[in-house]
């Protein structure tokens, strides 16, 4: 990529962005959330957008996440693009029955007459001491759910190119945002920037281990790469990007190399997404690997609010680092 | 003689006789699941269909092969879908409770009490985005009131005034439990004030009044007056699904309600109007009969999908 043509965005400028672009491109493109509007969403991610684009296509909504993730679904099978914003994650499982057994069931259970073309934006994590009901990584529900893309960006350019993606999509897509990631700043291409679902990224080349990862926790397994190397262990980092379709080609490229692999995620450890990927790698690269594949994820517990207790709940760099020693041994 | 009067005793007649013959289907094992009949509440659908325009969308329940039929869908294609052919509107892929076509507006049965009302606002939404004058409408059962997705959508409906028509068939059981014995108000269109909304309760099983009472209504909304809630007071004369043995009510009960069959009512109407005789009429339900049986023999010579289509149309 040309560095001149690059921008420094925070992650929610970068998103602002490709709403502002997509509204531009497409005029049936709409945003529907709680608050997003005169008050900008409260990571300010739809900033400016009543005032550019007026309230028939950036709609305050009332707290009744069921009926206007409904109203997304009925407005795009008539042809409308729904960007519907649920302030936080945990406030979609108010939501489930539109999203699991409507939004992600028409397009099959019409026998192909009608997609819902619509985005969820979304966002989760912990960090910030918003404790259990607040700070859930719960994209792997998500992902379990035929129908429903899912996109889970790490930073600036891929927030941007993903969305913009999903704009243009014609399946129901969660898009899930990191509410410690918004002010984030990284380089943003000048002028038209899309990345196709369903692509990882390899952030980091390396020999002796993968780490596969999304989200903020790339940072943390980028942080763990780092530490490693002084130790002449060289990690392969991962951004899988999207859990929907899952890039199985870049997780088991990069293991037959490594011969090793740590999934790192921020959902809790049972029947998270990290088993997925470690069901995938012993399906396809069992004999690829050298140790056995392991997990740094959250502990099976509601996030703690004390941020001492939060921290430790949650994977932290060492954890990442301990794992990767513990498969070298 | 109104062409209106006699197309709402073909369209009731046409309701029944295929449920009827939906019934045979699943008895003789051709249709999966459970099936949810719609025999007796005919008028609702007939009499609110006729009030809308083939640009107009509704959403409906797992009952809903009244409304599609009202709103102009085929029998054939209806069929196909009950017994899981390619023919079927979803390829064999939805069954009884999802059906839907893109073509006449139907934006799904649904299998979740209440999940299709908010679908029906985001309709009405697209009709006040795109500046048409078209509107939507949420057929529902009396239970679904109880569904927060209810409220929720009657709140987003009437704040942003939109063209839509909630359209509650009361026929006074939530599957198995009857009125009373699950809402401490039993006068559900009250629901309708508090959220700003005019409310209506009609005879369900009136066909007439059922047409006029969405006729203004729909008026009213295609001129953005927002929308509308109606409890149509009806009733199901068969149980919530087949085979349910119906220990909640009694065979008195469901004879006084067998008494104000809306065919049979209509019938009465039309012959007392003299927009019809009696032999006519009876014409009428036999020319039906044969194109429904005409149709379902096509159903039934409907190839079964292909493996071949099982991973089609996920995404």
């Amino acid at each position: 990529m040309n560095e001149a043509a690059m921008r420094e965005l925070t992650i929610a400028q970068a998103l602002n962005e490709a709403l502002r672009e997509e509204m531009l491109r497409n005029e049936k493109v709409f945003l529907m959330g709680e608050d997003i509007g005169d008050y900008g969403g409260i990571y300010k991610v739809t900033k400016g957008l009543l005032a550019e684009f007026g309230a028939e296509r950036v709609r305050d909504t009332p707290i009744s996440e069921a009926a206007f993730v409904g109203a997304g679904i009925g407005a795009a099978m008539t042809g409308w693009v729904p960007v519907v914003e649920i302030m936080w994650i945990d406030f979609t499982t108010v939501a489930m029955d539109q999203i699991i057994n409507q939004a992600a069931k028409m397009k099959y259970m019409s026998g192909g007459q009608s997609g819902v073309p619509m985005v969820i934006r979304t966002q989760g994590g912990g960090g910030r001491g918003n404790a259990a009901q607040h700070s859930q990584s719960l994209e792997t529900l998500f992902a379990h759910i035929p129908g429903l893309r899912v996109v889970v960006p790490s930073n600036a350019a891929d927030a941007k190119g993903l969305l913009k993606s999903a704009i243009r999509g014609s399946s129901p897509t969660i898009f899930i945002e990191n509410k410690m990631l918004y002010t984030k700043k990284g380089p943003v291409p000048d002028g038209e920037h899309l990345v196709p679902l369903g692509k990882g990224a390899v952030k980091r080349v390396g020999s002796d281990v993968t780490l596969i990862s999304l989200s903020r926790m790339v940072d943390l397994a980028m942080e763990a790469a780092v530490e490693l190397e002084k130790e002449g262990i060289f990690a392969e980092v991962i951004d899988l990007r999207s859990l929907n379709p899952l890039d199985e080609e870049i997780i088991l490229n990069s293991v037959r190399k490594t011969h090793r692999a740590v999934v790192v995620h921020e959902a809790t450890r049972l029947f998270g997404w990290g088993g997925e990927v470690c069901a995938l790698i012993q399906e396809k690269a069992f004999d690829d690997l050298d140790a056995p594949v392991l997990r740094a994820a959250t502990d099976d517990v509601p996030i703690p609010y004390n941020r001492m207790l939060e921290q430790q709940t949650l994977p932290q760099v060492e954890d990442i680092v301990q794992a990767v020693r513990s498969q070298l041994r | 003689m109104s062409s209106r009067e006699l197309h709402f005793y073909a369209d009731m007649v046409k309701i029944r006789r295929f449920e009827q013959m939906a019934i045979d289907l699943y008895k003789e094992g051709l249709i999966g699941g459970s099936y949810h009949s719609y025999v007796g509440q005919e008028a609702v659908a007939v009499g609110v269909c006729a009030a809308l325009t083939a640009e107009d969308t509704i959403t409906t329940t797992y009952r809903g092969r009244g409304q599609h039929l009202a709103k102009g869908a085929s029998a054939f294609r209806l069929f196909a879908e009950l017994l899981g052919r390619i023919d079927g509107y979803c390829k064999g892929k939805g069954g009884p409770m999802h059906i839907c076509d893109m073509e006449t507006g139907i934006l799904g049965a649904n299998g979740i009490v209440a999940g299709g009302i908010p679908i029906a606002v985001g309709a009405a939404l697209t009709c006040r985005m795109s500046g048409s004058k078209n509107v939507a409408a949420a057929f529902f059962g009396d239970g679904a009131v109880n569904q927060g997705v209810f409220s929720e959508s009657m709140n987003l409906a009437a704040l942003w005034e939109l063209p839509v028509i909630f359209v509650c068939e009361n026929n006074l059981y939530a599957e198995m439990t009857p009125l009373e014995k699950y809402v401490k108000n039993t006068k559900l269109v009250e629901r309708a004030a508090a959220f700003g909304i005019p409310g209506e309760v009609v005879d369900g099983n009136d066909v007439e009044a059922v047409y006029q009472a969405t006729q203004s209504a729909v008026k009213r909304a295609r001129n953005g007056g927002g929308p509308a809630f109606f409890e149509m007071m009806t009733y199901r004369l068969q149980g919530h699904m087949l085979g349910d043995p119906e220990t909640y009510r009694t065979k008195e009960e469901v004879a006084k309600w067998h008494a104000g069959d809306p065919i049979l009512r209509w019938k009465k109407q039309l012959i007392a109007r003299k927009a019809a005789s009696g032999e006519r009429l009876d014409e009428m339900e036999q020319t039906i009969a044969g194109e429904l049986a005409s149709a379902a023999e096509r159903a039934r010579a409907s190839q079964e999908p292909d493996p071949s289509t099982i991973l089609e149309d996920v995404l």
